[in-house]
């Protein structure tokens, strides 16, 4: 416990020497995120700096081992720096989907050679990665992907086509799930990475309806791919796929949390009785779901957890959020409906409000969420 | 047959791509197609609300109910609320009828109702200040997104005249000609425009004021009436063309070899839906019903009819870009239009909170 206390304090004292003031102030949007990548300008000084001093004592990913970039730090350590981060308000210093997604994927499935490549430059945020799960007629029926994988003897050649890829366009690398064989549905999966910039890559922005346009339709012609850049066995890909997916519907569960200290109701003060009653009830949920949250995070780690139970948290999560930000709509009135004026900082309450209508669509829909659990968890027939 | 006309006419001339999309896109500043509104006229709709003797058709709630149902199903941006309905039923019986009723049957004029200071609905609260000077009155104060309010020819704004913010008393309704005021245009959500005013020493000549002097909430509470009736109709219909829209989707759609339509998680929802979405339009029906024939519960029966038919249409809506999956999020598809839409009606006249207030007075708890 005495080490665990000075760990805290040195925490604390090289956090409030180090994390700009700037980074401690709550981002006002979407687009003051750092996601790091080979193209990546900063938008500020701040935000390069509390990237490279996090990057340097390998607390972008304080529990990955030191070899790949990390800081080896134990859960209770890693703890610790995300409760002392959240004390001052500071900023996560890099958003990617390396190290949410596929870091974790590449830890347990990925070979020496693959891991030494690719997780210090995760870490250090130099690569950009989207997900290339998706395709029009492979949504929830995931396993249906059609995207194929040729075995050409020195290279595979893929040639398909995903929709709804998060920042296909930004990203540097692509982490994508292909057909390698068709005799069985699930059986038949690879699970492959490659360089965007390779010949025969496209993609092609689509439009939310929150006005932004966060991901992208993209197509594969002809592209080459090395034969060493599969993870895991080939047509085993859908094991390293699910893995995959249970650190991603975690990282969207967190979301439920809404990264505020504090409850709604404090921060909106409402004097409608009614509307208040409703932020008291949702306050109740999300400080119950914050108690689930932390329960869930230590068993995960441990290794405890149900392996299905990211998708009740999922669920629980993204509900909350949509929740969350209903109220927010509710409480914010007329003010809230503004679309793009000054006064309402470019329509930041209802565009945010809108995209946090994806949270329980996105990483497997809400009803997936309970099929798996009626099924893997209930053990229900027919689920 | 009303119903008929307005139907076919809206599915046509109203569509989505025709107008919401079109005047979207092109960016026009005031949000709905002044043409369409004319053809409003030609049909004689703008009228509905106006009695026969003043060249309207005399019909009332419900037949205006019956046309916004199908405004709110098409998502039509047109000013038929604000005008034909709230605009017609404020003036009605004063003088200003004689001088506005023309231009709205012709399809010409377009009416404002300006009551909120804040960014919730609270009528009474009402504090922008009109003093008398010499004849007429001077006002100060401001109005917050008036609904159409930079493209209205005329703009009735509530005003206090006696009395203090919270009462009913002292409040006096003008008709305020467009160019006499500062007025701030905005977009919301659903892309359709309102506007910011700002009055500073507006003078007007006594005959501005509609109706009686320090009278005014007997005006308002009727357009109030009419307004909240019609937007839960059109709350209906939004919940209505988002439901029609996903169960479509339900029967196109495969996934796992099958239509998600056979997944019995959707079909209890759209069936849950189903049932609400006509409980709703019953409670809109009746509102109106009551509002034409003066029964007595006819604003319990608003009340309800607005917190119902918002809080069906936001899970219509809501229910609606889940069951469509990723395409839902888009910007090209129409279901996210309805979500946008439902949000900006929800809010309008009061939202399910101020209604549940509401019911929860008029009952006496
Ligand atoms: C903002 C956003 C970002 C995304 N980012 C990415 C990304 O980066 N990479 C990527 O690969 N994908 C991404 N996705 C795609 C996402 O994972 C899919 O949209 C999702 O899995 C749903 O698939 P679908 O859109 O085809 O919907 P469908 O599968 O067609 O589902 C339509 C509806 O049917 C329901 N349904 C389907 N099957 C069943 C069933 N068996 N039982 C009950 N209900 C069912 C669904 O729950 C949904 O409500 C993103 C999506 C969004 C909205
Ligand atoms: C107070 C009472 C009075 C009654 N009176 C009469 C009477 O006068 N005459 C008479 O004939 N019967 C009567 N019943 C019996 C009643 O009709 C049955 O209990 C009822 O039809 C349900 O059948 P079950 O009990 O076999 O439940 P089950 O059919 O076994 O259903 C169990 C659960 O599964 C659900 N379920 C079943 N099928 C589906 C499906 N396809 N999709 C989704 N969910 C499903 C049900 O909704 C229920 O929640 C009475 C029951 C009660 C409780």
């Amino acid at each position: 416990m005495a080490e665990l206390d000075s760990f805290r304090s040195e925490t604390r004292a090289w956090l409030e020497a180090n994390c700009p003031p700037e980074m401690r102030e709550p981002m006002r949007s979407e687009s003051e995120a750092c996601w790091g990548g080979r193209n990546w300008t900063f938008s500020s000084d701040a935000q390069r700096v509390w990237l490279e001093r996090m990057v340097e004592r390998g607390w972008t990913v304080p529990h990955w081992p030191k070899d790949y970039g990390g800081a080896g730090l134990s859960p209770a350590e890693a703890k610790v720096l995300k409760e002392e981060m959240a004390r001052i308000g500071a900023r996560n210093p890099l958003y990617s989907f390396g190290i949410s997604m596929l870091g974790p994927a590449l830890l347990k499935f990925g070979n020496d050679e693959q891991k030494k490549r690719f997780l210090p430059e995760i870490a250090r945020g130099e690569i950009r990665w989207c997900q290339g799960y998706s395709e029009p007629g492979a949504g929830s029926d995931l396993a249906g992907l059609q995207t194929k994988a040729e075995d050409k003897g020195d290279h595979w050649l893929v040639n398909g086509q995903k929709v709804w890829t998060s920042y296909a366009d930004k990203a540097d690398w692509i982490f994508c799930l292909v057909r390698t064989s068709t005799e069985s549905k699930q059986g038949g999966i690879s699970f492959l990475l490659f360089d965007m910039q390779t010949p025969g890559v496209s993609t092609k922005p689509i439009l939310l309806i929150s006005g932004n346009s966060p991901f992208c339709e993209t197509f594969f012609d002809d592209v080459k791919v090395p034969k060493n850049q599969v993870v895991g066995e080939v047509n085993r890909g859908w094991d390293v796929a699910k893995y995959l997916l249970g650190h991603e519907r975690e990282m969207i569960a967190g979301m439920g949390l809404g990264g505020t200290g504090g409850t709604l109701g404090r921060m909106l003060k409402p004097d409608d009785p009614f509307l208040r009653a409703e932020i008291a009830a949702f306050d109740v949920d999300a400080l119950a779901f914050a108690a689930m949250s932390e329960r869930f995070f230590e068993m995960f780690k441990a290794s405890e957890a149900h392996p299905a139970s990211p998708s009740m948290m999922k669920y629980a999560g993204t509900e909350l959020n949509k929740r969350r930000h209903e109220l927010m709509m509710a409480a914010g009135g007329s003010d809230a409906l503004e679309w793009d004026s000054d006064r309402s900082k470019g329509g930041k309450t209802p565009r945010d409000w809108l995209r946090t209508k994806a949270n329980s669509i996105e990483g497997g829909t809400s009803e997936i969420q309970l099929n798996i659990v009626a099924k893997h968890i209930l053990g229900l027939p027919g689920a | 047959m009303l119903q008929e006309t307005a139907a076919s006419f809206l599915a046509d001339e109203g569509s989505i791509a025709k107008q919401l999309r079109h005047w979207r896109d092109t960016g026009c500043t005031d949000g709905y197609g002044t043409a369409l509104w004319k053809q409003f006229g030609e049909l004689g709709l703008t009228g509905i609300c106006i009695p026969e003797a003043q060249g309207g058709l005399g019909l009332g709630s419900v037949e205006a109910a019956l046309v916004l149902e199908e405004i709110g199903r098409n998502l039509t941006p047109s000013p038929f609320l604000t005008t034909a309905v709230a605009g017609a039923r404020a003036i009605e019986g004063t003088a200003h009828a004689e001088r506005w009723y023309p231009g709205i049957l012709s399809g010409e004029t377009v009416l404002a109702l300006a009551v909120d200071e804040s960014s919730r609905h609270a009528p009474e609260k009402t504090a922008l200040a009109a003093e008398r000077r010499g004849n007429g009155f001077v006002l100060n104060g401001q109005k917050q997104l008036v609904v159409h309010g930079n493209s209205a020819d005329v703009i009735l704004t509530i005003a206090r005249t006696a009395g203090s913010p919270g009462e009913r008393e002292g409040l006096t309704l003008f008709a305020v000609p467009k160019a006499a005021a500062e007025v701030e245009s905005a977009t919301l959500a659903d892309s359709s425009k309102a506007a910011h005013i700002t009055f500073s020493n507006v003078e007007l000549d006594a005959d501005a004021v509609v109706g009686e002097v320090d009278g005014g909430w007997a005006p308002l509470a009727r357009a109030l009436n009419a307004g909240r009736a019609g937007v839960s109709a059109e709350l209906v219909g939004v919940a209505a063309g988002a439901w029609a829209m996903t169960v479509d989707y339900l029967k196109q759609r495969k996934q796992f070899g099958k239509l998600i339509g056979e997944f019995q998680a959707l079909q209890h929802r759209a069936a849950h839906l189903y049932g609400e979405i006509e409980i709703a339009r019953a409670a809109a029906l009746k509102a109106a019903e009551l509002l034409d024939s003066g029964g007595e519960k006819a604003d319990l029966l608003v009340a309800v009819a607005k917190a119902k038919a918002a809080s069906v249409s936001k899970l219509a809506v809501q229910e609606g870009v889940q069951m469509h999956g990723g395409i839902g999020m888009t910007d090209e598809h129409d279901i996210g239009l309805y979500m946008k839409r439902e949000a900006v009606l929800g809010e309008l006249f009061g939202d399910v909170y101020f209604h549940r207030a509401r019911v929860a007075e008029l009952s006496g708890y």
